[in-house]
């Protein structure tokens, strides 16, 4: 079954030619059932590939399949071919992204429904998992690349599809401009590797590179600029502003990509490379210094938030930081754990999120919410589920992931697990916050929006609930010790960590510090949930309206700390002057001066010259004379 | 042959280069300066026989008859070339009744 891996990127693909091509021929059902048909038959495959996958691995093998489909280009030393790599981590990473991708796509049937781009938006999602399968199964660093940047593309059409609105059109521009120049990183990364190892196929640099001594100068460059890369598909600091932007797309796009996939590719692309990483102890001390202070960052501002997308976007910039920081404390299947129940929990909510909006005829601001509990129960109750999840309450599975994390950066630095403590009670504060403004407490929308709320359908409450499940239970697949677990995906993932556990000796922490750290963080969630249900729903507060005083760190907050002044004062604003430099003063006067300055050279020389011809007979004799005569003088001067 | 060279050559040579050189000056000075387009024919004649003279001048002091060769095909040539100057002439006059070359300035730009 894994030999037809080839067909489970071409199936997306596939999708995105026919309904590219007929998406104004084609009925609107028929783009549905043709766009939802591809990927739930990529996932089907998926899972029967992670079925061998994990057969493999109970049979104690390693699990890993190279399949290469076809020899691209063979340019001098270096050789490369489509070539698919399909491992544990590949494999879960396959079902992800077209499990949720399936059901996102079902969602879009009826979220989209009234849109008349349907057929293009069905087209380009079909596009954007082609290319996340791509990202996620290439086996060398050119395909990984292929796919890194064909993401960033599908979410830059995807962002701007309502491009009628100038706002929305640049919110894509700078989405893409940032992964940009994250993928500058990943190309020069590439160089260096093709450079180091002679290779750019995992299988040829990984076992060459855990023969290289920790901290190699190489090793570091590379994986800095590894890490560049990440921040800006990831949106870390300093690359971070693009995602809020970005939730100017339609909610599917911003669960699908912003949530579950794309943003997880900076994550996934470091957990591939994890021995380059651990080897290099300066790289991962800054990836945990960017990721906690991103997660920080974020979380303040998310408190602030009135737009129920924005909360959620400042959310994922958050939990991502937190994913780094897993990544950076060498806690690489606690971070890819965080990074299955985020793929859950953040689509239930986004995809909530959507549920609410279309039910409140497209607004967002929370401000105008409130009671949305009896009209929308199974919104709520899923939303309900995500929430508690996010918040890392026990038994749903964002407690599981966030703890593995925690207990790791605890051995690393208990200040660390301080700061991540912060963030988790930030986390669960405005993730309550968020519930109870919009379903508790009494109705505060107009009484236009209150005529049409309604239940959303079955095609977009059904993946709620199938999301909501997996939220509930996705726990249990990677629990520790501690509590009796075995740990079932670290060992599943073993092989693929291995060599960076062998560096850096296995993870130990006494079971009793454990009790103490999950407690802690288990009621610092319980304690935020009721301080904000005290806050919102007990005493009725409302956020302020626009334009309302607020004191300074609510002011710096809710503008989200001026991060995007800073930027355009202090990168785009003299882009923009040297531009305008270059406009008047090189281009209008240098060049064109001298183009221009020749023609008209031409023209004045021409003016002049043509007084030779005055017609005179006599004059022109004279001219023959005169000419003869300095020939005459040269031919004599020269000998 | 030898007591026509012997004799020919009690004039220096020099004395032949200077009278061919002014008759040569005169013919140019005359095309430059006359106005009528016959006389400028007849300096054009005078300047291609100074030539002829001073060719058969270096013929006859270095006993090579090349040079007096070379003056047959000057002589054909200018002949030639009279005939088509005075055709030409001829034609201008019947056309402008004069024969002034500074009437001849429709060239002019």
């Amino acid at each position: 079954m894994i030999d037809l891996i080839w067909l489970v990127p071409l199936l997306p693909l596939l999708g995105f030619i026919i309904i590219g091509l007929g998406r104004n021929v084609l009925s609107k059902p028929l783009i549905g059932i043709l766009g939802s048909g591809v990927v739930l038959g990529a996932f089907l495959l998926s899972a029967l590939i992670f079925g061998d996958v994990y057969a493999a691995r109970q049979a104690g093998e390693a699990g890993s399949f190279t399949i290469s489909v076809f020899d691209w280009f063979s340019a001098g030393n270096v050789n490369i071919a489509m070539s698919f790599l399909v491992d544990p981590l590949s494999a879960i990473m396959l079902l992800i992204v077209t499990g949720i991708g399936f059901l996102i796509h079902l969602y879009s049937i009826g979220y989209m429904q009234k849109d008349e781009g349907f057929g293009k938006f069905f087209s380009y999602l079909n596009l954007f998992v082609f290319f996340m399968l791509l990202l996620v199964l290439g086996s060398n660093y050119v395909v990984m690349f292929i796919g890194w940047e064909g993401v960033g593309l599908c979410s830059y059409l995807l962002i701007g599809f309502w491009f009628k609105n100038k706002s929305y059109a640049s919110a894509a521009k700078k989405a893409f401009v940032m992964n940009r120049i994250g993928d500058l990183g990943f190309l020069l990364a590439a160089f260096l590797i093709f450079a180091t190892f002679g290779t750019l196929e995992f299988s040829g640099i990984f076992p060459k590179a855990s023969t290289m001594v920790s901290g190699d100068g190489m090793l570091l460059l590379i994986t800095l600029l590894l890490f560049v890369a990440a921040t800006g598909k990831s949106a870390q600091i300093p690359l971070f502003t693009w995602l809020p932007d970005a939730m100017a797309g339609p909610t599917p796009v911003s669960a699908l990509i912003h949530a579950a996939t794309m943003v997880t590719a900076g994550i996934y692309m470091i957990a591939r490379s994890n021995i380059l990483f651990t080897l290099s102890p300066i790289t991962m001390q800054i990836v945990v210094a960017i990721g906690i202070c991103t997660a920080l960052l974020a979380a303040a501002i998310a408190i602030t938030q009135n737009d129920i997308k924005k909360v959620l976007a400042y959310s994922t910039v958050s939990q991502l930081g937190y994913m780094f920081v897993g990544l950076g404390v060498g806690a690489f299947t606690g971070a890819f754990f965080h990074v299955i129940t985020h793929a859950f929990f953040k689509a239930l909510l986004f995809l909530g999120a959507g549920s609410v909006i279309h039910a409140m005829s497209n607004e967002q601001d929370m401000r105008s919410m409130g009671g949305l509990k009896k009209h929308l129960p199974i919104t709520y109750l899923t939303m309900l589920i995500g929430t508690i999840a996010i918040a890392g309450i026990p038994p749903l599975s964002g407690f599981f992931s966030k703890d593995e994390i925690l207990a790791h950066a605890f051995v690393k630095s208990p200040m660390l697990w301080t700061l991540g403590l912060i963030a988790a009670f930030f986390t669960a504060f405005y993730m309550f916050r968020m519930l109870f403004l919009t379903f508790f407490g009494k109705f505060r929308g107009t009484q236009e929006q209150a005529n049409h709320l309604h239940e959303s359908p079955l095609s977009m409450t059904l993946p709620l609930i199938i999301l909501a499940v997996l939220s509930a239970v996705g726990g249990f697949l990677n629990v520790p010790s501690a509590l009796g677990g075995n740990y079932g995906l670290g060992e599943f993932l073993a092989p693929v960590f291995a060599d960076s556990v062998s560096h850096t000796g296995a993870f130990h922490l006494d079971h009793s510090t454990e009790y103490v750290l999950m407690a802690a963080s288990a009621i610092a969630a319980l304690a935020m949930a009721f301080f904000a249900y005290r806050k919102y729903v007990t005493n009725h507060e409302v956020p302020q309206p626009e334009g309302a005083k607020m004191g300074l760190l609510t002011k710096l907050s809710y503008n989200k700390f001026y991060v995007d002044e800073i930027y355009d004062a202090m990168v785009v604003k003299p882009l923009d002057n040297l531009s305008v430099f270059f406009h008047r003063i090189v281009d209008r006067w240098l060049i064109d001066g001298l183009v221009n300055g020749v023609g008209r050279l031409t023209a004045e020389s021409g003016k002049y010259l043509r007084l030779l011809q005055s017609g005179n007979v006599g004059f022109y004799l004279f001219m023959m004379v005169a000419g003869i005569v300095a020939l005459l003088i040269y031919g004599v001067m020269k000998f | 042959m030898d007591g026509i060279i012997n004799s020919m050559q009690g004039v220096p040579l020099n004395h032949y280069i200077l009278f061919s050189t002014i008759i040569f000056s005169i013919g140019v000075i005359g095309v430059l300066i006359r106005r009528n387009a016959i006389i400028i024919m007849m300096s054009i004649e005078l300047m291609l026989n100074s030539v002829n003279l001073l060719l058969a001048a270096f013929s006859a002091y270095s006993g090579d008859p090349a040079g007096q060769v070379f003056v047959f095909f000057i002589m054909a040539l200018a002949a030639a070339e009279v005939a088509v100057g005075l055709a030409i002439i001829v034609m201008v006059y019947r056309n402008t009744r004069s024969l002034d070359i500074n009437t001849l300035n429709r060239l002019k730009w």
